[in-house]
């Protein structure tokens, strides 16, 4: 995979990019691509990389130019239709140096421009850098699966994989929270993309390019989400053919990712039905054992290990898991905040990092993982409940469609009949606004928003001028109330969490901390176009999740597997912290003086919320919303004591493998317009 | 401390509230989201501890128990009953 990091000046008379700035990013992220470092520069650009080899081990280093020395490159990801893209390319007279994807998005641009973008199926963070025509070009692939940070300051542009690279290169840049983004993150759990939780900082938004030429810059999307609507035809055929459709594309996707590669790819099993097809088709793919991945829970409420050894005894596949205890969690907190660089409301992120070690340590790079599943074919419990809720909704007054919310809450059947009251009171709130944008994610959104009360007064008031739930429905696409409901609420999911925490927090981040790529079959270019125009009723029919899927997984996935009920992936949360034998870390975060020097939380607010946490140390399971409330607390005291006090330091030196520097009178490089690949590891 | 004033402070604690301010008498714990689902629970076992009488099935509804003066006004007719 890699980390990329970079800056433009953005007037001609801004002096040249600093190359011990563009150093002190690469290092920032080196985590990201320990294998190889590479460097650009020229009077007005800077382009660094940090590689992690997965294609063309031997000549794929970065930054990369085309023929002519023209348009430079580096890049995050993989452009998995390379080689039929090269073929075209070099049908069309281009010449190709290496074996690389990269090389072929440099060319691709020569021969297409923006358009390239659309050619691209893969998982991409692009920058490149046209020296001729002074130009800049940053692009993010379509679901937002490798990210881009970007900071105007100092009259540059600043961008990076991760913010803590532009913090260690943009020294004199602020780095403290921005309110409107922790306003997001206590609402949608995570801040979502342009917003980012620093002041000053915004993320590309996934299927969107910036260009920036002549001071000027100008933001596109490349790729939008699309749904079928009056004038817009979904798929036609029956729910068989719907299936066979989808096990092809789905096919297709995983042969892609499992074969291109020239190092072993891996596969992540939860136990589930999305990661268990997965490494179905990857073993048929292959056609060879190849090594599986889980994660287990010493909590047994957790666990999911008898259906995971199911699927990995079926799949013969070299097995290993990681067992995580409440403890282990909380040892790796303060590693994971600083990876994940956002407030966390779960610790869900946690097991992940564990998992991705455990996956470098037996000497595996990539894995493919069934995330995205969920979105693209309805599998959350958010979708029939709302569907469920909007059912109500057209009837208040009935008496028998609310009884519905039984076969999602079981333990609603077993509550007395007085207490259903209540639990009418809470899933019937807002149920007036049944037909309105948001509806199935209110009561999430304003569960997270009630926890804002633990903020300082301060920050309330900063934020109390953003209504972050105006400001999300404000920018929904023109045609978003012409889609059907489910399709509503699946593009809310994926533009609210997919990529702000699933693909982030849970995946890139968690992923690149032991270098580990991720690949994700379910989020192809062809099977989540598929997916968008099945209609509503071949993904959730009736209540019954996934359908489609199911069907294309009947008879490749065990039984056990397919009929199980969902089990949602979750991790002991507030339960790590309050234990008798948690981290010293802990305490010293939510001590009082600790929490009034971050000026996030309120001191009194924390210092109850401490007290009842303690106190019900031994209970079995806290509340959501206690939950919530102490991972959140604990996160960004974390983040503001590693990212936001913490000076970056500079203290190590980068070895560059590729070292281009076009300056003539460079300090470093000194030899200009030349190559200089040093043999030095 | 009257009724309202214990329950008051139960909340506060239990729900980490900074400023007692907000939780008046007639704020709607479950609409503003300082007591979700399963906490109505808690408060009623606070209750049942706090006063000594029993919180029955059917008693447990809305119009008991939405807002910190429901509840006062509701232990206050239980120990009318009572006496």
């Amino acid at each position: 995979m890699c980390g990329i990091a970079g800056s433009v000046a953005l007037a001609g008379t801004t002096p040249p990019p600093d190359l011990a700035d563009l150093e002190a990013m690469v290092m920032a992220i080196r985590h990201r691509g320990p294998d190889e470092l590479g460097l650009y520069r020229d009077h007005r650009a800077g382009l660094g990389h940090a590689r992690l080899s997965i294609i063309d081990l031997l000549t794929g280093q970065q930054p990369l130019a085309g023929e002519d020395d023209r348009v430079w490159v580096v890049f995050n990801g993989e452009i998995y239709n390379y080689l039929e893209l090269r073929d075209q390319l070099v049908a069309l007279g281009h010449q190709f140096r290496t074996r690389s994807d990269t090389e072929v998005i440099v060319h691709a641009w020569e021969e297409w421009a923006e358009q390239a973008l659309t050619r691209f199926n893969g998982q991409f963070a692009i920058a490149l850098w046209d020296s001729v025509e002074e130009t800049l070009v940053l692009a993010r692939d379509p679901l937002g699966i490798r990210p881009i940070y970007l900071r105007e300051h100092g009259g540059r542009l600043w961008f990076a994989s991760e913010v803590k690279a532009i913090f260690a290169g943009d020294r004199s840049g602020s780095r403290e929270l921005d309110p409107a983004g922790i306003a997001e993150t206590f609402s949608f759990w995570a801040s979502v993309a342009p917003q980012a939780v620093f002041a000053g900082v915004t993320e590309l938004e996934p299927g969107h390019v910036r260009t920036i030429r002549a001071g000027r810059t100008v933001d596109r999307a490349f790729w939008e989400p699309s749904y079928p609507h009056d004038d817009v035809a979904g798929f036609q055929g029956s729910v068989d053919e719907a299936a066979e459709a989808v096990g092809a594309a789905l096919e297709s996707s995983v042969r892609l990712r499992m074969l291109r590669a020239d190092v072993p790819v891996g596969s992540y099993l939860s136990g589930g039905l999305d990661s268990s097809l997965v490494a179905t088709l990857g073993l048929r793919a292959k056609g060879e054992r190849f090594s599986t991945f889980s994660i287990r829970f010493e909590d047994a409420e957790y666990d999911e290990a008898p259906y995971q050894r199911l699927m990995s005894d079926r799949l013969g596949s070299d097995h290993h898991e990681v067992m995580v205890s409440r403890r282990a969690i909380a040892d790796a907190f303060p590693a994971v905040v600083a990876h994940a660089e956002r407030p966390l409301l779960r610790t869900a992120p946690a097991p992940l990092y564990l998992l991705s070690q455990l996956v470098r340590q037996s000497g595996i790079k990539v894995v493919m993982t069934g995330e995205g599943a969920d979105e693209m074919f309805a599998g959350y419990d958010l979708f029939r409940s709302g569907k469920i809720r909007r059912f109500w909704g057209r009837r208040p007054d009935s008496t028998l469609r609310p009884l519905l919310l039984r076969r999602l809450y079981p333990y609603l059947a077993r509550s007395p009949v007085a207490q259903q009251a209540m639990a009418r009171e809470f899933f019937g709130r807002d149920l007036d606004h049944w037909s309105e944008p948001g509806f199935a994610h209110r009561s999430r959104w304003q569960s997270a928003a009630a926890l804002q009360r633990l903020l300082t007064p301060e920050l309330r008031d900063a934020i109390s001028g953003t209504d972050v739930l105006q400001r999300l429905l404000a920018r929904l696409p023109p045609e978003f109330e012409r889609w059907s409901p489910l399709a509503q609420d699946q593009y809310l999911e994926i533009r609210t969490l997919l990529s702000a925490y699933l693909l982030s927090s849970q995946g890139d981040r968690m992923l690149m901390a032991h270098s580990v790529e991720g690949r994700f079959p379910f989020l192809d270019p062809q099977v989540v176009e598929l997916a968008n125009a099945l209609p509503p009723a071949f993904k959730l029919r009736g209540l019954d999740e996934k359908h489609v899927l199911k069907r294309v997984a009947s008879g490749l996935v065990p039984d056990a597997i397919l009929q199980r009920p969902k089990q949602p992936y979750r991790a002991p949360d507030a339960l790590s912290f309050v234990g008798d034998d948690r981290p010293d870390w802990v305490d010293e975060v939510v001590s009082p003086g600790n929490v009034a020097a971050d000026g996030v939380f309120d001191p009194v607010a924390v210092d109850r919320l401490w007290r009842k946490c303690r106190a019900n140390a031994g209970r079995a399971q806290f509340s959501n919303a206690d939950n919530m409330a102490l991972v959140g607390v604990l996160s960004t005291g974390l983040l503001v004591g590693q990212l936001v006090r913490r000076e970056p330091s500079r203290d190590q030196t980068a070895e560059f493998q590729t070292l281009i520097d076009r300056l003539p009178d460079s300090p470093r490089g000194g030899v200009p317009y030349k190559r200089m690949v040093s043999q030095q590891r | 401390m009257t009724v309202a004033d214990q329950v008051r402070a139960f909340i506060l604690d239990s729900y980490y509230v900074s400023d007692p301010a907000e939780l008046t008498d007639e704020l709607s714990l479950i609409d503003s989201g300082v007591v979700d689902s399963t906490g109505m629970l808690e408060i009623i076992l606070f209750i049942e501890g706090q006063y000594g009488f029993h919180v029955d099935d059917r008693e447990t509804t809305p119009e008991n128990l939405e807002t910190i003066g429901r509840i006062a006004d509701f232990v206050a007719r239980k120990r009318a009953a009572a006496a």
